[in-house]
């Protein structure tokens, strides 16, 4: 009982302890003062977050079942750590270059930001990761359980498994979103996990210690015991030895707990360079104890002992308690260390990749940091954390917690192995495809599940019967013997097939398919990123840079104002001279202030360019691109609207003389009216003032004054009637009074009307039977038209026998009516105007006002035909053309 | 002093009421139609005024004017000119030409007498 009690006190106060410095790193490290906490060594024992619960109890289990095939776990990081560092180094440099905040952040962003990636990575890490954090669960719960049966107490697997759950959860919530930092770095929970990494090796090495020196009497006897244990047997079946190593090594680099520590939480990468030897050595020294204990488990401990326990349970068997706590403490350590920072990682993947691409698309754009997209980011990872833990429960039960700890964690890294082949290709080889990553990764993911995640599960999803005989009974469909390959082990089958399939399909989509213009980009920066980026944040800058940028600056900012700018810097530097030293101070202050001229993106880009102090990264350049874009933008909008303007100022300039032009000709008709006025005008007032002021006037003179004054009122009234009715037909008020009628009669009305008392005979001359056309038309009206050319060749023929010929005959399905009289006709110069108002041929004094043929064309226009001067003709001639059955349309 | 006016003028009403009007108050009245040789009739006959209209045809009142002026012997001789288009315009145009005196149809018979009275006097007494 008081053990019990004691360890439930101990764990609370291990858990304040980690609370506190947490707490006092991330105050440190916000007020600078953390460079302590920066060092290879906190950084190396931080990559101890591999090591869980798995690798604390599961080590000695495997062990003990499986001999020396535990090593594997260790050497496939080992390899990874000491071969490929260089490997590493490009990832930690792109992810700085870049600023990666998750894996799936580092494949989206390789294959051109791609979303649908990023979703399927996180998916794919959170269905790999949830088997890993029921292991966790599992761990935790099988060695309080030791404590409890210890105790002798009623035991729940289920209420612990749910406690320890929800404790983790909160602690991951507490711990890895207790603020937000915009590099995704948490130095709080990356000092506490170092400390958990000593706790759990010191706990491991004691335990070892006391097993080999205080229960087997030294190294000879520990290795006597080894030999004589059922481990000193085991073979060695190189197949599972590759595969094995292969899957460690792949999950070491794609883990996304891992890659968090490594990558993201990475001050500094010569880091890497001490990690390279020393976190090799931290896996030696926590898996040199391994087999000795398992060995010493086997030998002292009854058989049918969980092996995965043996370091546990060997020292409480010899009554060490303190002891045992002290490896609870490591265990649990391991199992912390691991949920808190890959429910950190997992989260910030699905909030990152999932949840704010949605909830921004939501909000319709607006992607600037407020408050409020903060208070989301917190929340969302909160939950996510939850759910996590929550899968993880889930998957616990589901599993019912009895398989072996070193199976669930294979199953786990063969899952998030499935992201090996889409990161080395986007690493290497610039021909990668984002096409090609999806469905090498969807591939591989669905081999995965198929083969390794659902036979794992057990009961329910996969029978037993789907084991033996394949998919409806489709042999060569068997999740452990695909493609008729029997025999096999089923991890070795599974990796073997999931990661052979996935890399293939990833490189033949890739070959097949092209990269984006994006996807170039980034596969450039990526493969290249050493060329393209440089070591040291922030502006760094000589002297020699502080003359170019000045060169640049006098061309955005004007010279006088550049020159005087670098001057104010360089006096407010103490020195003398303009150019000032090129410190990150100035170089801020300069691109604010060519921000103001070419926006805030193309000034960082053309600073870093110069100054070389960083490298211009594809948002860079996407931001540029967007300024010249709005510049582009406004430009040409200033072109429309010039070119709108000085198309309005065309329009104003046609209206302004079309308006001149009608004022002018308005003045010219006025003045002509006048005229057409006055003249009858003057003789009637001239007349009848004689009439009234002349005494002893004859009675003929009298008579011959009124009959003038008569005239000149006629010719007045008829005036002023065609002068009202042009204007209504100009102005189309004219109604016109349809009717069918025969062509022969109206000429013969128009004939007798104009020629009724006429001094002058003129003869006419027709032909009766072509006049016979039905018409459908205003005849009234056409008959004016008749009239007034009929009484035109009477009044102005000069022949000496006045003579008409009216002939009618049938054109294109219009009837023409021809008037040519035998004069001397009107002369070509005027033939054109003609019909023009006031148009009054030159000495002709018939007392028409020259409106007669303007009325007419008017007539006719309204009818819908025409009436034209006919040239070629000695005589005047005009032609009066109409439809036959014309439906003329009221105007 | 010489008592003969020629008028010319296209429109046969107003020519006969002015010649009825000057005949009766003493003057001797010639009259002419055209614009075209004006110039020739004024000349040919050497009137001591013309009376004369704007719209002619063949030729305008105002050039008839202008090349009067042209000519030695007639650039005294008193020009009165009659004119249906009453505007500021055809005014200022007839006094640049040398018109001596303006006159807007229609007018009283009584202006035309004042004018031919007073445009003799003015020529005599000069």
């Amino acid at each position: 009982m008081a053990t019990l009690n004691l360890l439930i006190l101990v764990s609370l106060a291990y858990v304040a302890l980690l609370f506190i410095i947490a707490f006092v790193a991330d105050r440190l490290a916000v007020t600078g003062r953390s460079t302590w906490l920066r060092t290879p060594l906190v950084y190396t024992l931080s990559l101890s977050v591999y090591c869980t619960a798995w690798t604390f109890y599961g080590a000695v289990g495997y062990a003990a079942r499986s001999g020396l095939e535990y090593v594997t776990i260790y050497l496939g990081p080992t390899l990874v750590m000491v071969g490929w560092w260089w490997g590493l180094r490009k990832l930690v440099r792109i992810g700085r270059s870049q600023r990666v905040t998750s894996i799936a952040d580092l494949i989206s962003s390789r294959y051109g930001k791609s979303n649908l990636l990023a979703i399927g990575v996180t998916v794919l890490a959170v269905i790999g990761v949830t088997p890993y954090i029921a292991l966790q669960l599992q761990s935790i719960t099988l060695s309080f359980s030791i404590f409890f049966r210890d105790e002798g107490r009623s035991y729940s697997d289920t209420t612990v498994v749910l406690w320890v759950a929800a404790g983790l959860a909160v602690f991951a919530i507490l711990f890895g979103t207790r603020n937000l930092d915009a590099n995704e770095r948490h130095h709080g929970v990356v000092t506490a996990i170092a400390l958990e990494a000593v706790v759990k090796l010191v706990a491991l090495l004691a335990v070892g210690i006391f097993v080999v020196w205080g229960m087997s009497g030294g190294i000879a006897g520990t290795m006597a015991r080894i030999d004589a244990s059922p481990i000193g047997q085991w073979q060695v079946d190189g197949g599972r030895w590759a595969a094995i190593t292969f899957l460690a090594a792949a999950a070491f680099v794609c883990l996304p707990r891992v890659f968090q520590v490594m990558i993201v939480e990475n001050d500094d990468e010569r880091h890497l360079r001490t990690a390279a030897w020393a976190f090799p050595l931290y896996l030696l020294l926590i898996s040199l104890f391994v087999v000795p204990i398992a060995a010493v488990g086997l030998d002292v401990l009854p058989p049918g002992s969980n092996p995965d326990l043996f370091v546990l349970t060997v020292p409480l068997s010899q009554g060490k308690d303190g002891l045992a706590m002290l490896t609870f403490l490591g265990g649990f350590s391991s199992a912390m260390s691991m949920v808190i920072v890959a429910a950190m990682a997992l989260s910030t993947m699905v909030s990152n990749q999932i949840v704010m691409p949605i909830w921004l698309n939501a909000r319709g754009g607006g992607a600037s940091v407020s408050g409020d997209v903060r208070h989301i980011v917190l929340l969302s990872r909160r939950i996510a954390i939850a759910v996590i833990m929550a899968l993880g429960y889930f998957y616990f039960e589901l599993s019912g917690g009895g398989t072996a700890l070193a199976s669930i964690g294979l199953i786990s890294f063969a899952g998030v192995a499935q992201i090996l082949p889409a990161l080395v290709g986007g690493l290497f080889w610039r021909g990668a495809t984002r096409a090609g990553a999806l469905a090498g990764l969807s591939v591989g993911f669905a081999l995965w599940t198929y083969t390794m995640l659902l036979p794992g599960i057990g009961g329910g999803v996969i029978t037993d019967a789907l084991m033996q005989n394949g998919p409806f009974g489709i042999g060569w469909l068997r999740p452990h013997a695909l493609f008729g390959i029997e025999g096999m082990d089923p991890t070795v089958h599974a990796v073997m097939w999931s990661m052979s399939l996935n890399a293939t399909v990833f490189c033949l989509v890739s070959m097949a398919g092209f990269p984006g213009p994006l996807e170039r980009l980034q596969g450039a920066q990526f493969v290249n990123v050493f060329d393209h980026s440089a070591g040291p944040r922030g502006w760094t800058g000589s002297v020699a840079q502080s003359e170019d940028l000045m060169i640049m600056s006098q061309r955005i900012m004007g010279a006088r104002e550049a020159v005087d700018f670098f001057r104010r810097e360089a006096a407010s530097q103490g020195g003398r001279g303009h150019l000032p030293e090129p410190t990150p101070l100035f170089l801020d202050r300069l691109e604010r202030e060519l921000a103001g001229s070419v926006g805030a993106a193309t000034a960082h880009a053309m600073i870093g360019q110069i100054v070389g102090g960083s490298s211009v990264s594809v948002e860079d350049l996407l931001a540029v691109a967007n300024e010249s874009a709005q510049l582009m933008e406004y430009s040409s909008q200033l072109e429309a609207k010039s070119a709108e303007l000085s198309r309005t100022a065309r329009q104003l300039r046609d209206a302004n003389a079309k308006l001149t032009q009608i004022s002018l000709q308005k003045d010219a008709f006025l003045s002509q009216i006048s005229h057409e006025l006055r003249t009858p005008m003057t003789s009637i007032r001239a007349f009848s003032e004689i009439l009234r002021d002349t005494e002893g006037l004859a009675i003929e003179e009298r008579n011959r004054c009124a009959s003038i004054i008569h005239d000149e009122t006629l010719r007045l009234t008829r005036l002023l009637n065609d002068l009202l009715d042009l204007s209504v037909l100009e102005n189309g008020q004219v109604n016109l009074n349809l009717s069918r009628g025969n062509l022969g009669d109206v000429l013969d009305r128009a004939l007798s009307t104009a020629l009724t008392g006429v001094e002058r005979p003129l003869s006419v001359r027709r032909r009766g039977s072509a006049e016979a056309v039905t018409i459908n038309t205003d005849l009234d009206r056409l008959a004016q038209v008749f009239i007034n050319l009929i009484a035109n060749a009477q009044k102005y023929c000069d022949a000496e026998r006045p003579e008409l010929t009216v002939s009618v005959h049938d054109l294109n399905g219009k009837v023409a009516v021809d008037f040519i009289d035998n004069g001397s006709g009107i002369p070509k110069e005027v033939q054109a105007v003609v019909f023009e108002k006031f148009f009054r041929i030159s000495g002709e004094k018939a007392g028409g006002a020259g409106l007669g043929l303007a009325i007419c064309r008017e007539i006719m226009h309204r009818l819908g035909g025409e009436v034209a001067y006919l040239g070629g003709h000695s005589g005047s001639a005009f032609r009066v053309s109409l439809l036959a059955e014309s439906e003329v349309a009221a105007r | 002093m010489g008592r003969q006016v020629l008028l010319i003028e296209d429109e046969p009403n107003i020519t006969e009421a002015i010649r009825f009007l000057l005949t009766r108050d003493g003057w001797q009245v010639a009259t002419h139609a055209d614009g075209g040789n004006a110039v020739d009739v004024i000349r040919a006959i050497r009137p001591d005024l013309v009376i004369l209209d704007v719209m002619l045809p063949g030729k305008s009142g105002i050039d008839i004017v202008r090349d009067l002026r042209e000519i030695e012997q007639l650039r005294a001789l008193p020009v009165l000119m009659l004119t249906a288009r009453g505007q500021l315009r055809d005014r200022e145009m007839a006094e640049r030409a040398g018109v001596t005196r303006f006159m807007t149809k229609p007018f009283s018979n009584a202006e035309v007498l004042a004018a031919v009275r007073d445009l003799n006097a003015q020529a005599s007494g000069g």
